[in-house]
């Protein structure tokens, strides 16, 4: 499967953090990720859920996926149809989670600062690119940890066991210590 | 030996011999623990899998903190299947009041220096105050962990902490933590793991440490390490773990290097929205205030309701401000019950409740209205955090959000500090 993405630009700032995407007060109410869907990124854009189209792609400052290690914030944006993540930086657990539900996350020092909502952004992470189509500026992103590339691929960490037979670790090409 | 930093000293008692930073390692798991809040998309990967099981039941932990007792259905219904899944597996649950997940693991010792701790809660961090390789994951990992007992890691880039100077009396782990955020910043830590020490160490408390651990994360970072020092190791002595002594190398290097001196500390505030947006108490000094919490994986130990009673003691919550005060486990309520302290609270007007992590998180317990302004002793500010998105929370130190129940504003706690009282007990 090809890593790519392009999509319109949902311009968001720093410091998103994952009660951001979805607040604690309406996700422990929910028992099912479903249910939560209405409230994804709520506070930030109402009815983001209705707005956003297949292949629609986040761009945020620093600092995103900060605080709370809930998944559902992930599964949640794929969920939604979002195609990936830009942002200039990324906190660590978010970043996993994303990888692990099979959500593209790309790096980005100058894209998103130049980037408004509505501009045409294309992330390629077979090519290792990523750019505004509208604003014409493109940026390389350095590869992908070999693990982390087959599980984008394989649509993230079950689709990769499904599809394999075997979790990531067990496979030969992970630098394992004796 | 005395190359290595504290994170490679830690991993090399994993793995044999230390790894570099950047380095992707597969690691044997010591502890994997999960909540109510992510237990259930656990579950339901783990029977996608078709791997519903766990690798050691004595290395597996439930936690009903996150929103417990059930104050809803939907929580009643996650809480039924972690007891359910609990008997199924022969794992230990530690049910609805019986305490916070970081808290109820550090203080029964549960995880020790170098154990590689997968907790389904981004404050895992906090048993970095033990020595823990402790860090928090999504529900994805952290169900591949409870199943096959292993995990791979990137291994962080070591990022030295020093505290220098002597902490005044009034200088609690949060006032620290808060200062520290303050000077990395929101994401000056991420995927780093801080190493905290430094001559002012030997005069902070455990409960301060795991505060201090605890909000690591907060600026990105993967881990937050103490050395095991004399501290450290009579704390987890006392509770049945035997441990050696361990401190970075004297040699070691590191990526960076962060100093701070806690004599000069003031009284530390996180303003709205971001809890890296730090000030001094005096900055934001009479800002009016509807709730006060004071409890949470952060503050929600003996040494912080100490503190609070300190200055709540023979004085009232003012009118039109509730103060929820959590004890952070059933332990700490009772050595709160037997030494007066929770009478001291109760009797100055405070609501003293369960341990949950409730009010944190805008679960249950004390969710704000619109226009609401809350002082609470927890990790986060953002907005919408503690229930309506148009309220305000600030972050601060037990003893200043005592003082804000006591006038119903922000003001610096050692404006009430009775003469001669110290707020903290080093």
């Amino acid at each position: 499967m090809a890593l790519r993405v392009r999509g319109r630009a949902w311009r968001l700032g720093d410091g998103i953090s994952t009660d951001h995407i979805i607040s604690g007060k309406f996700k422990y109410q929910k028992a099912r990720l479903e249910e939560m869907l209405p409230y994804l990124l709520h506070e930030i854009i109402p009815d983001f859920y209705r707005k956003v189209k297949p292949g629609d792609v986040i761009v945020a400052g620093k600092g995103f996926g900060y605080g709370s290690s809930r998944e559902h914030a992930a599964r949640l944006l794929k969920m939604a149809g979002v195609g990936a993540v830009v942002a200039m930086s990324v906190h660590r657990i978010f970043y996993r989670n994303a990888v692990n539900v099979g959500l593209y996350i790309a790096i980005s020092k100058n894209v998103p600062p130049a980037t408004e909502t509505g501009d045409i952004i294309i992330v390629d992470l077979d090519k290792g690119i990523v750019g505004n189509e509208t604003k014409g500026i493109y940026e390389r992103l350095p590869p992908l940890h070999p693990i982390v590339k087959e599980l984008l691929e394989a649509g993230g960490l079950e689709g990769y066991v499904a599809s394999r037979g075997k979790l990531p670790w067990e496979a030969d090409n992970l630098t394992s210590h004796p | 030996m005395d190359e290595l930093t504290l994170t490679e000293a830690l991993l090399s008692m994993k793995l044999g011999n230390p790894p570099s930073p950047g380095e992707h390692v597969v690691v044997d798991v010591d502890l994997v623990y999960l909540h109510d809040g992510t237990f259930t998309l656990a579950l339901e990967v783990l029977r996608r899998l078709g791997a519903e099981r766990v690798f050691d039941r004595r290395k597996v932990l439930l936690f009903i903190d996150h929103a417990a007792p059930a104050p809803h259905l939907a929580a009643a219904t996650t809480h039924l299947a972690m007891r359910r899944f609990a008997r199924k597996h022969g794992v230990k649950l530690y049910d609805a009041g019986a305490g916070i997940s970081h808290q109820v693991v550090a203080e029964e010792a549960l995880a020790g220096p170098g154990d590689v701790v997968v907790g389904a809660d981004s404050h895992t961090v906090t048993l970095g105050a033990l020595g823990a390789l402790a860090t928090g994951f999504g529900s994805t990992d952290a169900a591949v962990a409870m199943a096959s007992g292993r995990i791979w890691l990137r291994v962080p880039e070591p990022v030295k902490i020093v505290l220098s100077g002597e902490p005044p009396g009034w200088v609690m782990g949060k006032d620290i933590a808060l200062a520290l955020l303050g000077a990395l910043g929101a994401d000056g830590a991420i995927y780093s793991s801080l190493e905290i020490r430094g001559p002012a160490l030997k005069a902070i408390s455990m409960d301060s440490r795991l505060t201090i651990a605890n909000m690591g994360v907060e600026a990105g970072a993967k881990y937050t390490l103490f050395p095991v020092d004399e501290v450290a190791r009579a704390w987890m002595e006392a509770r049945g773990r035997k441990v050696k002594p361990l401190s970075p190398g004297v040699r070691a290097r590191y990526s960076d290097e962060l100093v701070l001196d806690v004599s000069g500390l003031e009284p530390m505030v996180a303003k709205p929205p971001r809890p890296d947006n730090v000030a001094s108490v005096s900055e934001v000094d009479g800002v009016e205030v509807d709730q006060v919490f004071i409890g949470s994986c952060t503050n929600g130990r003996v040494e912080d309701f100490h503190a609070a009673a300190r200055i709540l003691r023979g004085r009232r919550v003012r009118d039109g401000v509730r103060c929820i005060a959590v004890p952070a486990s059933r332990r700490v309520y009772m050595e709160l019950l037997r030494d007066g302290t929770l009478e001291v609270l109760a009797a100055a007007g405070c609501i003293v409740a369960h341990s949950t992590c409730g009010p944190c998180i805008g679960a249950h317990l004390g969710l704000l209205a619109e226009g609401e302004v809350a002082v609470s002793t927890s990790n986060r500010n953002m907005p919408g955090r503690m229930g309506h998105r148009e309220s305000k929370v600030y972050l601060a130190n037990p003893a200043t959000a005592a003082a804000a129940a006591v006038t119903g504003r922000i003001i610096d706690p050692r404006t009430l500090l009775p003469r001669g009282v110290r707020l903290m007990e080093v």
